[in-house]
């Protein structure tokens, strides 16, 4: 008998060829990474469009993370493709009915806008750059003036109204990209797991929260690697936000389980004893309890108590890191939870995760950690804190 | 019909011309574009240009292929699974078929059936290796109330949700009624391997492209029998045109009370049942 190594052990009946499971963690990290940058876009644009002034010290660095992120959404994909040499033909021949066919387009034009708001937010720092630095690094700044080097009122002006129709144009981008992650698992009718309604729009809600989760920890750690004094009010105005919409994700995740018990269709069993066993500490524990309603309680009691100084920091970033935890773990529990019920309804599997290799869980890490790495480089090309920037 | 279609072909030569003439244009980044264009004008030439892939004078329009199982012939030899294997090349192990027989067994007191197919490892390890099918006597000393066994394949549905999410149109869905996969487009992405709710496809590591059951397109489109119909002692698969009313399709499905699989997906398979259990899916 040859061996059954990276083949998925199951219980009950499955269909055989599901033993293979083909969505690894690479397909884990692609919405996780698609939501970060949702996620981050609207803290830029809280600033930018909604005029939550005291989000103004993330704002620049709620947009750089945002393209950083951006740059590497394609590579999970692109890692997991079977022929990746092909990928281009998804653009050139899209095949319209496929959800999955709209991730080149809406990427693609997400990824310009992102670079020209960019271009427009850093303008005044970039004309400055290339008049007063010579060498190779002011050749760089010249490049990118574009030949413009007007900062009079007027110029500015007319940047900041491109800055805001960008910005607002970018909240349906951002949202949309990532709306569509959600479709690709809600529409399809073959996984009682994935096929729901609610799917985009729990996908958008746990985008934003791991989103401004994400710049909480990018902030504060970037202060303390400064060595400036945190913004308390913008820590507290980052904390608001998280917990307003951890309120939003929360209720839409609850309910789109409570749907699927309540409806109890067929295979709900199966679903239940895969709830209560397998996946009670990824889904219950990490997803629920400790990822969201511990936050949600920190945060509460701070907000209540009135909680300021280094009591706030530290609990602000706790719940910042248990939120991102949370979100990872929810894309977890759908990409790979929703391969390991089976299609039969009447079985279960069980996911092994390679460490090495193209889709193992050494490149998953290195794909989260390369655009922090990537955004420690790029701020310091364009500082995006206040006090340089402006 | 002809001639439609050699005008369509011939309209999209010229878009694709003009496609890649700009990718000419372009530079070094279009260039690549300009080639898929060329694969993609390669592509669409066997099926819409001598109307005969993937055998000569074969005209797709003429007919309505259908597939019938009569579960109450099966007997679980499993000869339809290995001549499958080795007529299409699957690889020969537990986790990839483009067809496999499922057994139902109702042990008495049980209200449940417990379901295996040849996959299952028990089955496994008594025909002693994965390319080795039987299934176990594992209910040798229990009191078994009903059994049966449940060939399944790709449904070849009306409307394939497979079809439906390809972001390339790699896979798509012939006249003749039979779903393909153009192995030479496929990207690789396994949307399609999600989103068949009969878990019918399974995907090539070698190749890099996912592959599944066509009905020996190969075969039919020559006149002759899918392999698996062709090896079944007991005629429990039966295949055949529609659009011939006295093929043993259309005499299986005029004559016997047929079902299909999973029917309220809306899929319209186009695989007919005889003799099948609620508890079939």
């Amino acid at each position: 008998m040859e061996p059954l190594g990276h083949y998925a052990p199951f219980t009950g009946w499955v269909y055989p060829n599901e033993t293979v499971i083909e969505w690894s963690v690479a397909i884990v990290v692609y919405p996780y990474i698609t939501g970060l940058v949702a996620g981050a876009f609207t803290v830029s644009s809280l600033y930018q469009v909604f005029g939550f002034k005291r989000l103004k010290p993330v704002a620049h660095l709620a947009l750089l993370t945002s393209l950083c992120f951006m740059v590497f959404v394609p590579l999970p994909l692109l890692l997991h493709l079977g022929r990746p040499e092909r990928a281009m033909n998804a653009l050139l021949t899209p095949h319209w009915t496929s959800a999955m066919a709209m991730f080149g387009y809406i990427a693609t034009f997400y990824m310009a806008l992102l670079m020209v708001e960019t271009w427009f937010s850093f303008r005044p720092f970039i004309v400055a750059q290339a008049r007063r630095r010579s060498g190779l690094p002011g050749t760089f700044y010249r490049v990118l003036t574009l030949g413009s080097y007007d900062l009079s009122e007027e110029a500015l002006r007319c940047d900041r109204k491109w800055i805001f129709w960008l910005a607002i144009v970018g909240i349906p981008g951002a949202h949309g990209l990532h709306g569509y992650v959600g479709f690709i698992f809600g529409s399809l009718k073959s996984r009682e797991w994935w096929s729901s309604d609610l799917m985009p729009v729990v996908f958008l809600f746990s985008a934003i929260i791991s989103g401004v989760a994400l710049l909480i920890v990018l902030y504060v750690v970037s202060c303390k690697l400064r060595k400036v004094p945190i913004d308390l009010a913008c820590l507290k105005g980052l904390a608001y936000t998280v917990w307003a919409f951890i309120m939003v994700a929360l209720v839409l995740e609850g309910l789109e389980f409570a749907n699927i018990v309540y409806k109890a269709r067929e295979g709900v069993e199966t679903i239940l004893e895969y709830v209560t066993g397998p996946l009670l500490i990824p889904y219950f524990v990490l997803q629920f309890a400790v990822g969201a309603i511990l936050p949600l309680l920190l945060l509460s009691y701070m907000i209540w108590r009135g909680t300021t100084g280094k009591a706030l920091i530290a609990g602000v970033m706790l719940s910042a890191f248990l939120v991102l935890l949370s979100v990872f773990m929810m894309r977890w529990n759908v990409v790979i939870g929703g391969q390991e019920i089976s299609k039969t309804g009447r079985g279960l599997l069980e996911y092994q995760m390679h460490v090495f290799g193209r889709e193992g869980l050494l490149i998953a890490a290195l794909l989260v950690a390369a655009p922090v790495v990537m955004l420690w480089g790029v701020t310091r090309l364009f500082p995006p804190w206040e006090e340089k920037a402006a | 019909m002809k001639q439609e279609r050699i005008s369509s072909l011939v309209a999209r030569r010229a878009f694709l011309r003009k496609l890649g003439r700009t990718a000419t244009v372009a530079g070094a980044v279009a260039a690549g574009a300009a080639s898929i264009a060329q694969k993609a004008a390669a592509k669409s030439e066997p099926s819409s240009g001598r109307a005969s892939f993937p055998t000569p004078d074969y005209d797709w329009t003429k007919h309505r292929w259908a597939f019938g199982v009569d579960a109450t012939k099966c007997i679980g030899c499993l000869r339809c699974v290995e001549g499958c294997k080795r007529e299409n090349g699957v690889p020969l192990d537990a986790h990839h078929f483009n067809t496999w027989v499922e057994r139902y067994v109702y042990l008495e007191g049980e209200d449940r059936a417990r379901v295996d197919s040849q996959a299952d490892p028990v089955n496994i390890a008594a025909s002693g290796s994965e390319g080795g099918y039987r299934f176990a006597n594992r209910y040798q000393d229990a009191k078994v109330t009903k059994a049966f066994f449940v060939p399944k394949l790709c449904n070849q549905c009306t409307n394939p949700p497979c079809v439906q999410v390809c972001p390339v149109g790699a896979t798509y869905r012939t006249r003749d009624g039979v779903v393909l996969i153009d192995q030479n487009y496929c990207i690789g992405c396994r949307y399609c391997v999600q989103a068949c709710p009969y878990g019918a496809r399974w995907f090539n590591e070698e190749k890099g492209v996912t592959q599944k059951c066509y009905w020996c397109y190969h075969r039919i489109t020559k006149g002759l029998q899918p392999v698996c119909v062709e090896v079944c002692p007991v005629g429990a698969r039966v295949f055949g045109d529609r659009n011939d009313e006295q093929s043993p399709i259309s005499l299986f499905i005029r004559n016997n009370r047929v079902q299909v699989l999973k029917p309220e997906t809306g899929n319209e398979p186009n695989v007919y049942y005889v003799g099948i259990d609620k508890a079939v899916r």
